[in-house]
């Protein structure tokens, strides 16, 4: 049944109708992710070699990673996921209603996450775990934690970024649903920008298990 | 003064005002503005490599310090590959026709697409920043660790700059590959899809899948750069090699990125000139895929003296050859194309036979440089420069001019100037072999790359290369001089002046804005030219 009072879906003039451009802007995002997962690839790839040439060095600079928050933050993510999965169930399922909430629940999940995350790096920094003339872990595996803490850095600052991008986002989805925006047959924005998140929530356990659990042993 | 008839309505007069342009997301105009931005990029680092070659008319070089070379040759590296080549066909004839030829109304995002223009507009303007203001001499490789730790100039600012522009790329890759999935007109199956489209398939897929690779890279170049410590620093035990692999893993497919569009734009153009449908169509197809695909496994033959394993450097060297038996495919194709057939010789197939025989050049001078042992000889040399300049600039920027001759009466709706068109084509023949055929020699005798001097016997085949370069030069102001005229007081074009297929002729010459009337139903194959009447008597 169409939602009579929701606005029809138009379709820009290049497609045959609104599922032809819905679809299309499905597997757009789903492209873009394959270049994403290619971007925090050759962190991966990254952690894979320096760990093998620097097993003891990791061990050590994970070691002193706050593995409390860190696993907090995971718990913080897979709920924020789920959350906004149930908005994305009820946009298919025509309970546009329930977007706002779910969006707006992900997006203080994520901001908690930012703000954990902020508080880690300054607990980090006292304790001198930035790589260079401060570094607080002396010794012979020096180098090799110093290494492990460049790719920190560089892991925990790129995926904050995508955070930001995706509170961002789910915050203007949430707006867009409560100005009644979607509908059953018109919730396109609600699932790409849904993919997103997930794939920000993906790379974090990616980066939460190269971090905080393995090499720890 | 002739007659010059005025255009029609279309896409070029809808709307005059700079918004109109500037915010445009019509496809057409987007292509036009990256137009712009790549030829004034093109002939900037055709300047810095214009100077470097009248410095070299010298031993002790004529007229610029030896930091100052340095800088030229960055400048015309950076520039030249991630501001012209990478981009060139895609962004500009690719933007333009793409939707054309699939008998689409614009691409899938009209919007993500103005967006790659803006990224690749700051990203070049924040590049010209570090080029112009602090100057880099790391060379367009960026190696660390001259690049981390040694260099004086503004890595971190060019660095930004590139990442922005390759962002631009993944835009348009996923632009196109999403588009050719989704918007073809009714009955356009794939294997009736023209090369065009397919070249740029695998190009785009080497977009959104390399160029996230080459981000990373630079990321953690610009947090050593900037902290002074980093993955790349060896003082800690890290592996300035793994720079090199992961700067070749995006930047050897990356060759791909700018030969393959022109493989499409060439095997457009045998078969319009010659009358004849393209022979083997479906191993020219899928030599485009493989070529995607291998150009991911041979990143290591750039690093066969950097220290690499023998074993890894023997497999390195072998998936090198492989990858040269899809561009050799292509080669026997559009050979095999024009056997037979009714040549014509216009300006664009004149510049496509050129680009064949370059390439081929360039192609077959790879393999030497793909052999390992031949290669210790003469990686670093002017064979190198000279192999990598007859595809990219020999291969690739000619068939770029082949393309833009072939659709320029559809872009602007004017005819160029035909005998200038030719006669460029020759100019530019010429002026390029002067210029890099004697790079081959020098390089074999082993005059070594990036010095800004060299040893007084080499001084000859210098000043052959550097009296090459003028002409060549000449070659590139001809049809920057007659296309531009052309818009002005070229003849009016008409819808199809090759009596070309192809969807992007059955529309208006320049199209609406809207691109097609009514969209067109495909029901046969790609260049089903017929044959003509019998000529001989």
């Amino acid at each position: 049944m169409a939602d009579l009072a929701a606005p029809a879906a138009q379709a820009e003039f290049q497609y045959s109708s609104a599922e032809h451009q819905a679809d299309t802007a499905i597997a757009g995002m789903w492209l873009f992710l394959a270049s994403e997962m290619l971007f925090f690839g050759g962190l991966v790839l990254v952690w894979l070699l320096l760990h093998r040439f620097h097993p003891a060095g990791f061990a050590t600079a994970a070691a002193h990673a706050n593995l409390l928050i860190g696993s907090i933050n995971t718990a913080l993510l897979l709920t924020a996921s789920f959350a906004y999965a149930l908005g994305v169930l009820g946009a298919r399922q025509g309970r546009v209603e329930r977007i706002v909430p779910a969006c707006l629940l992900t997006a203080a999940l994520g901001v908690l996450f930012l703000g954990l995350k902020g508080l880690e790096w300054k607990l980090d920094l006292d304790e001198g775990l930035f790589p260079g003339a401060g570094f607080g872990l002396r010794g012979p595996d020096q180098g090799g934690a110093e290494l492990f803490y460049s790719f920190y850095w560089v892991a925990t600052v790129l995926h904050g970024f995508h955070m930001v991008i995706g509170v961002a986002l789910v915050s203007w989805i949430a707006w867009r649903a409560w100005r009644r925006e979607f509908s059953r047959s018109y919730n396109t924005p609600v699932e790409v920008v849904g993919l997103y998140w997930s794939f920000v929530d993906l790379a974090w356990i990616a980066m939460y298990t190269l971090i905080y659990v393995a090499g720890r042993a | 003064m002739s007659d010059v008839e005025a255009l029609p309505r279309s896409y070029v007069t809808e709307d005059g005002t700079l918004s109109s342009w500037l915010l445009t997301t019509d496809h057409k105009r987007i292509a036009l503005l990256y137009f712009a931005s790549i030829t004034a990029f093109f002939f900037l680092g055709g300047g810095a490599a214009a100077l470097m070659r009248l410095h070299l008319i010298s031993p002790g070089g004529a007229i610029v310090s030896h930091a100052t070379y340095n800088r030229l040759f960055t400048m015309h590296g950076v520039v030249m590959v991630w501001f012209f080549l990478v981009p060139a066909v895609p962004v500009t004839l690719g933007n333009f026709f793409v939707p054309l030829v699939l008998g689409a109304r614009d691409l899938a995002f009209p919007k993500l697409n103005l967006l790659s223009w803006y990224l690749f507009m700051a990203g070049g303007l924040i590049v010209l920043w570090s080029l112009f203001w602090g100057g880099l001499d790391t060379g367009w490789t960026f190696y660390t660790p001259l690049s981390s730790n040694y260099t004086g100039g503004y890595v971190v600012l060019a660095v930004v700059g590139i990442f922005l522009s390759g962002f631009s790329s993944i835009a348009t890759g996923v632009n196109f590959i999403v588009t050719i999935h989704r918007l073809r007109a009714p009955g356009l199956t794939w294997y009736r899809l023209p090369v065009f489209i397919w070249s740029l398939y695998s190009t785009s897929i080497i977009y959104v899948l390399g160029t996230p690779v080459l981000a990373i890279t630079l990321m953690l170049l610009a947090f050593e750069r900037l902290f002074g410590v980093g993955v790349f620093d060896s003082t800690l035990g890290g592996d300035p090699l793994l720079f090199q692999h992961m700067f070749w893993f995006y930047s050897h497919p990356a060759v791909y990125i700018m030969i393959l569009p022109g493989f499409g734009v060439i095997s457009e153009i045998i078969p319009a000139f010659s009358r004849k449908k393209l022979f083997g169509y479906r191993f020219v197809v899928w030599s485009s895929v493989a070529i995607a695909v291998i150009s991911f496994f041979v990143w290591g033959h750039h690093m066969f003296v950097a220290g690499q394993s023998l074993y890894s450097a023997i497999v390195f060297s072998l998936l090198s050859y492989l990858v040269a038996v899809p561009s050799a495919i292509k080669v026997f194709n559009w050979l095999g194309t024009l056997h037979k057939g009714w040549i014509r010789f216009d300006a664009p197939m004149l510049y496509a036979l050129g680009f064949i025989g370059l390439f081929t050049i360039g192609g077959l001078t790879g393999l030497f440089v793909a052999a390992l042992a031949a290669d210790v000889h003469l990686t670093q040399t002017y064979f190198v420069v000279a192999h990598f300049h007859y595809i990219m600039v020999g291969g690739m920027v000619t068939a770029f001019f082949a393309g833009l001759h072939y659709w320029w009466p559809k872009i602007t709706g004017r005819m160029y100037p035909e005998m200038w068109g030719r006669m460029g084509a020759a100019v530019i023949f010429l002026g390029f072999n002067l210029t890099f055929f004697p790079q081959f020699l020098l390089g074999y005798l082993g005059m070594t790359r990036r010095y800004a001097s060299y040893a007084p016997e080499f001084q000859v085949l210098n000043v052959l290369s550097s009296a090459g370069s003028v002409i060549l030069a000449a070659g590139y102001l001809m049809p920057l001089g007659y296309l531009t005229w052309s818009l002005f007081r070229g003849e009016r074009a008409p819808d199809n002046p090759w009596g070309a297929t192809g969807l992007e002729w059955k529309t208006r010459s320049p199209p609406p804005k809207e691109n097609f009337v009514t969209i067109p139903i495909v029901t046969d194959a790609p260049y089903n030219y017929p044959r003509p009447a019998a000529q001989h008597g």
